[in-house]
């Protein structure tokens, strides 16, 4: 028998490195060591998978955009936390819609939104993308991208911080791992 | 008084006398006024003139004057980096006198015309593809008239059912507010470069001071 992790357990949350953590680790790699596997919960080691890896799609739509640029580069450096943008929406699991949606920008971005294979997740970044912000009375732009798509997480700023893009990424890892099942 | 701008606006009084209907310079630019149909010839002779050599047309703007009686205002800028000079060009026009086209002396003017044509609704005649340029496809009105509402007509929306995105009339939750900037409350721009609302009661410190020496 492998090791089984009790989702009631202390395992479903994060253990802190150190002595605890440690008599874990030993006693599943000891158990791979002995019998060559080990039995988890599948939604937790998909939740684990998922959060590891968010993709996102490259949509810069404005200013938000250099924000953006910023939390990719070196000094926040969203690679650490497995993010790594994406030229197309096949290869993606989450959009950061970056800037003002125009309504001659929303059928194109609701199409990208569509190509993204399942399970998908929107990030709003900014007051344009989350209400329609300053442009929110103008006759060509989209009051909020709720409006075309549904969002998982608002990061208010005009533009927000890279680190308030960060927290949100980190926000949205945390959003997966609570209700995250196999099926979105 | 820049003695070169000086000349060039007498050079062309002289020879566009029967073209240009008024010269100005003010703030070191210098701006001619032309009636539409003379338009080619003078944006030709300032292009091709050896005094003049204005080969770049930097942009084209227009100008909606709601009461004036020919509505808009065409506006060419032309740089000549020959002699670093720079020159504007008013054209009076309405909404349906076509404006002759530029495209054949400056070819950047056909992006140009077609933003003043989706933007304004001026015309252009001879234009090889008057079509619009920024606005939504099918977009309907021109929205820097000022009379085109800022909120427009329609606004967008994903339908769920037809899988589509879908145009609907405005329907604002709340209705745009124009500030009383007066209000203490709010910016106070009138007062910023004067004096602040209460402010009068206070006397000015060199005043204050001379009252305190004084006691």
């Amino acid at each position: 028998m492998g090791v089984i992790i009790d989702p009631n357990g202390p395992s479903s949350s994060p253990i802190p490195p150190g002595a605890e953590q440690d008599a874990v680790l030993q006693q599943v790699t000891g158990q791979l060591k002995d019998k060559g596997f080990v039995i988890a919960n599948v939604d937790k080691v998909v939740n684990w998978a998922r959060t590891g890896s968010l993709w996102p799609m490259t949509f810069g739509l404005a200013c938000c955009a250099v924000e953006m640029i910023h939390a990719y580069c070196s000094r926040y450096d969203l690679d650490r936390f497995g993010v790594v943008p994406r030229p197309s929406p096949r290869q993606s699991d989450v959009i950061i819609v970056a800037g003002t949606l125009t309504n001659k920008m929303a059928p194109a971005f609701r199409k990208v939104y569509d190509q993204m294979a399942e399970p998908r997740y929107v990030i709003s970044m900014g007051s344009c993308a989350n209400g329609g912000g300053y442009y929110h009375y103008s006759y060509s732009v989209v009051r909020g991208c709720d409006r075309v798509v549904p969002v998982d997480i608002y990061i208010p700023g005009c533009p927000p911080t890279a680190e308030a893009l960060v927290y949100g990424v980190m926000q949205l890892q945390k959003k997966i791992n609570r209700t995250g099942a196999l099926w979105r | 008084m820049d003695l070169a701008l000086q000349e060039l606006e007498d050079f062309l009084k002289q020879s566009l006398k029967d073209e240009v209907l008024e010269t100005s310079i003010s703030h070191r630019e210098l701006t001619l006024s032309v009636a539409p149909e003379h338009l080619l010839k003078v944006l030709g002779f300032l292009r091709d003139d050896a005094n003049c050599r204005f080969r770049q047309l930097m942009d084209i703007c227009g100008i909606d004057d709601l009461e004036a009686s020919p509505r808009f205002r065409v506006v060419y800028n032309l740089l000549s980096l020959t002699n670093n000079q720079r020159v504007r060009i008013n054209v009076r026009t309405d909404e349906d006198t076509p404006v002759p086209s530029a495209t054949e002396l400056f070819s950047t003017a056909a992006w140009f015309e077609r933003e003043v044509w989706d933007l304004f609704g001026i015309y252009f005649s001879n234009h090889p593809d008057l079509r619009r340029l920024l606005t939504d496809y099918g977009f309907e009105g021109h929205p820097l008239r000022k009379d085109f509402p800022l909120t427009g007509y329609v606004e967008i929306r994903y339908d769920d059912n037809l899988k589509r995105v879908v145009y609907e009339p405005v329907k604002l939750a709340q209705d745009f507010r124009t500030f009383d900037f007066l209000s203490p409350w709010e910016g106070q721009w009138e007062h910023l470069h004067s004096q602040l609302p209460g402010d009068e009661k206070a006397s000015p410190p060199d005043e204050a001071s001379a009252e305190a020496e004084k006691s």
